[in-house]
């Protein structure tokens, strides 16, 4: 329950840096955000508000939106298992009863050390792979009632974690423009003339 | 195919043309250094020789058609900027979610300095002083592999301030999704990206061309279509064109999932290809598993209509496709072999629609739940005739008028020519209704016995014989 750490303030301020009207930086931010403590807390939310210029309401309108942003703690790790057409048609739905009786949770259900949330998931764009599910955005191909079961069995006792990081980490390699070499955000409105390369020459 | 391009890069002689997908056999192929020993950001070098519009006017004459559903050429969209007017924008649609499809993030995991080279021509020839790269949220591995390129592509002086020492500067940024299918629609896309909840603009304005980001001209294209560049821009449009035909240039990736041998991801030759070779030949998907019949195929992801046996003979030509009832769309064929449950297999793409619509069009907010409600009740086995004539009430409530589909010789019916009418301002409403209409007007057999056997088999016997 936090406002974002001073570590993720500069990060904010960075990535908002890179746009011509900070409030573009949201969607990124509620990552941040939802990195940092597992969901999305009202404080961060609040704090991001501050960040790009609206209010708090605008910034959960926004987020309330979109189906990865979390506003009550989940499991460590959140398992989607694909159920749309490719999935369906390989076995997906049998699958998710595996998984349900497995880990001992319906679908949208968290167990109750905490550690992992079963969800339904929507095509996830690996169907010819299908089965497939992810944990933490991190996918399995092919996933059979035995392959989930060590998937699970390994996850518990801490042995991918170096592959798949806690729910809320979306991108272990982030963006970064150096300064010397990026060209920086204006507003819109503050540009008037054309690119300086569309003179009709020749760049090099 | 053989020698005529064996000098093109990607093009292993005696094999397929490979545009956008040469690199795919490297291990390392998403490495800067890969990237620069095939080539890599020679298209660009390219470019750069040459004025912006001339670059501009050899993407033209390509006809390098749209690979993220409506096919429309680049080089087309590129020209319906206002003049005069800027700052334009580049917007990457990389939020690839049509079920069935996964090209986009081959691309951006496998190859992603061939996308940021990519999006740099466009950039250079459209006039566009900045990039914006958005990227699916749950898509984490491409997300890495792209920050990563960008990373390196700056740091060696590809993307920036000043390009290959030349008066060409652009920023690429990345930007990340959050999980909303409805955020692949353009004016969708671009309201996601200016911070707010992901829902479709109305229309008129028809182009983000004239009015986009923040109200600029903004040029919104799909990851594999910006992919196609740096090959263009180092062999020419001749050569380019020189391979399809000549309203379907080039090659495009294809997605092939469900009941067949080899399910996978094929680049395969634009116009000329058909369904058939595409899942019968060895080369590709090398037929239906088990030596199964083939029952349906939904040609061009999830909003498509069904084709049968009728079509297979039907190349990738977007044209062909419409007049036989249905779309190419976003290039993913989804293969149901005999055995496939029909009504079971519907409902699992009417419940992916309904799921996903932004609730701002009263027709597919509810409609989409009524038919995904219907069609559940008639899976279940607890369903009436009544309801198959009511999914087509609701069905004609968001899209009048006759809804396309294939002819079936079987039935003796014949083809109703895509695209349809709507009541919608974007596609997931009509989407939710493709396929329930397809499994009707084809399957109706199939509704009728889980009504009149009160077949209760559930949802979870889609693939299983009913």
């Amino acid at each position: 329950m936090a406002r974002l750490t001073e570590d993720n303030v500069r990060l904010a301020k960075e990535i908002i840096g890179r746009y011509p009207r900070p409030r573009s930086a949201m969607i990124p931010l509620l990552h941040l955000a939802q990195q940092q403590d597992g969901y999305v807390t009202n404080e961060a939310m609040v704090h991001i508000g501050e960040l790009v210029g609206t209010t708090s309401a605008e910034v959960y309108g926004t987020a309330s939106f979109y189906e990865m942003f979390k506003f009550e703690p989940v499991g460590k790790y959140l398992v989607n298992i694909c159920g749309t057409m490719s999935c369906a048609l390989m076995g997906s739905e049998e699958l998710m009863h595996h998984a349900e009786h497995k880990l001992g949770v319906k679908a949208g259900g968290t167990t109750s050390d905490g550690m992992f949330t079963l969800e339904h998931a929507e095509c996830q764009a690996a169907c010819t792979e299908a089965p497939c599910l992810q944990v933490n955005y991190r996918y399995r191909f092919r996933v059979t009632p035995e392959s989930f079961d060590s998937l699970i069995d390994d996850l518990s006792a801490g042995r991918l974690t170096a592959e798949i990081p806690d729910h809320g980490t979306v991108a272990k390699v982030l963006q970064h423009i150096p300064a010397d070499r990026g060209v920086g955000a204006v507003p819109p409105e503050s540009v008037t003339e054309a690119p300086a390369w569309l003179d009709g020459k020749a760049a090099l | 195919m053989s020698g005529t391009y064996a000098h093109a890069p990607g093009f292993i002689a005696g094999d397929r043309p490979k545009i956008v997908t040469s690199r795919f056999e490297y291990e390392d192929s998403y490495t800067l250094q890969r990237y620069l020993a095939t080539d890599g950001y020679q298209g660009l070098r390219a470019a750069l020789g040459r004025a912006a519009n001339e670059v501009h006017d050899e993407v033209r004459s390509a006809t390098v058609l749209g690979r993220g559903g409506a096919g429309f050429p680049a080089g087309t969209k590129w020209g319906l900027t206002p003049q005069g007017v800027y700052p334009r924008y580049l917007v990457v649609n990389g939020d690839e979610s049509e079920p069935g499809t996964y090209k986009d993030r081959l691309l951006m995991e496998r190859d992603p300095h061939q996308l940021i080279e990519g999006c740099l021509i466009a950039c250079y020839a459209a006039g566009l002083s900045q990039c914006f790269l958005y990227i699916r949220g749950e898509m984490a591995l491409a997300q890495e592999r792209v920050a990563a390129a960008l990373n390196d592509a700056y740091a060696a002086g590809y993307v920036g301030k000043n390009i290959l020492g030349s008066k060409f500067s652009v920023d690429i940024v990345l930007h990340w999704g959050a999980g909303a299918y409805v955020v692949g629609e353009e004016t969708a896309l671009i309201e996601s990206l200016e911070g707010n909840r992901g829902m479709p603009r109305l229309k008129p304005p028809y182009f983000p061309a004239a009015i986009g980001l923040y109200g600029q001209p903004t040029i919104v294209n799909n990851v594999e279509t910006l992919a196609n560049l740096p090959w263009l821009m180092l062999n020419g449009a001749e050569a380019y064109t020189a391979i399809g035909t000549k309203t379907s240039p080039g090659t495009r990736m294809v997605a092939v999932s469900g009941h067949v041998n080899r399910p996978g991801v094929y680049e395969i030759i634009n116009g000329i290809t058909t369904f058939r070779d595409l899942l019968y030949k060895e080369e590709f998907c090398g037929g239906i598993r088990n030596g199964n019949q083939l029952k349906a195929f939904v040609p061009g992801g999830g909003s498509a209509p069904w084709f049968t046996e009728d079509q297979l003979d039907i190349p990738f030509e977007g044209p062909q496709a419409g007049a036989a009832g249905s779309m190419l769309g976003s290039g993913a064929v989804m293969v149901m072999d005999e055995t496939t449950d029909i009504p079971a297999a519907a409902l699992t793409l009417t419940r992916f629609y309904a799921h996903e619509s932004c609730g701002k069009c009263t027709p597919c907010r509810e409609g989409g739940t009524w038919l995904e409600r219907i069609l559940s009740r008639v899976v279940d086995g607890k369903g009436t005739m009544a309801d198959l004539d009511q999914l087509i009430e609701v069905g004609t409530s968001i899209c009048p008028g006759d809804f396309p589909h294939a002819s079936n010789a079987k039935l003796g019916i014949s083809a109703v020519p895509f695209p349809y009418k709507m009541n919608t301002i974007c596609f997931v409403g009509p989407s939710a209704y493709a396929p329930v209409n397809s499994a009707l007007v084809l399957f109706r057999e199939e509704f009728e016995a889980k009504i009149v056997k009160r077949n209760t088999i559930p949802v979870t016997a889609v693939g299983v014989a009913s």
